[in-house]
């Protein structure tokens, strides 16, 4: 793989049967370049708790991977309420998630911790009313 | 322990045959919440749920799960059988209910692979 690959997907707020699409989609074209099974996995699990919390809680968003030899860039980017306390928001268990959500088997509170356990670096850059910006990578 | 020997064990009904029945798996996972099998580390498990929507093939899609074990007599929906056939993802229904289905695979050897090693 010599040159850069990059990914785009709009990820929609109203269809929750649909959510974890681009995240799959990401899974499978990595599979076909002979990327490490542990980097695959490592993304594809990142990449979906981040498609997911953009569909819980941000009314969709749109997602950018970018694939080079050395890493995979991904940039989840919504323009949902924002996250007024990020400490809190790490701390697994805290959930702002309704109970409707709860049912379809998120909102456990492991959103972002496992984003963080499953991604090299993460970077969460938010504003209260304007949104978030999630960048993480895994190294190849 | 293979898959065709879970489906046995449970007394399961076979709903989609992801071609693997003679695949052994070591590791199981029981939980209705997504979010916790996704904190859950060994690929290759079997998945048992009392959850029955699309959510829960592609948490197994991402994580490497094998199959998937309904508990309690839940039906997966058309779109739940074939997202399951096009990823090769074993699907069954046990008529148990979560604690009776797992506490029969740990008798049986399986573990769940937590920090304890246990």
């Amino acid at each position: 793989m010599d040159d850069k690959i990059i990914l785009h997907y709009e990820v929609s707020g109203d269809d929750f049967t649909r959510a974890g699409e681009a995240s799959s989609d990401v899974k499978n074209k990595l599979k076909q370049m002979d990327v490490s099974p542990e980097a695959i996995r490592k993304v594809a699990i990142a990449m979906y708790e981040g498609e997911i919390n953009m569909v819980i809680h941000a009314n969709g968003g749109d997602i950018t991977v970018e694939i080079s030899p050395e890493e995979i860039l991904m940039v989840l980017k919504d323009t949902g309420p924002g996250i007024p306390d990020v400490g809190l928001a790490m701390q697994e268990g805290y959930s702002t998630a309704k109970e409707e959500i709860r049912s379809l088997g998120f909102g456990a509170g492991m959103g972002l911790p496992n984003m963080k356990k499953y991604s090299d670096t993460m970077k969460i850059d938010t504003i209260v009313g304007v949104g978030t910006t999630i960048t993480m990578t895994v190294a190849m | 322990m293979k898959i065709k020997d879970i489906q046995g064990l449970l007394e399961a009904k076979l709903v989609v045959d992801g071609g693997n029945m003679d695949l052994d798996i070591h590791y199981a996972c029981g939980a209705d919440m997504m979010s916790d099998v996704l904190a859950y580390l060994h690929e290759h498990s079997i998945l048992l749920t009392g959850l029955c929507n699309p959510q829960v093939v592609r948490t197994a899609e991402m994580m490497d799960i094998e199959c998937i074990v309904f508990v309690r007599g839940k039906q997966p929906d058309e779109n739940m059988k074939s997202m399951a056939m096009e990823r090769n993802l074993t699907l069954m229904v046990s008529e148990y209910r979560m604690f009776t289905a797992c506490g029969k695979l740990y008798e049986q050897g399986m573990r769940g692979g937590d920090v304890r090693g246990r």
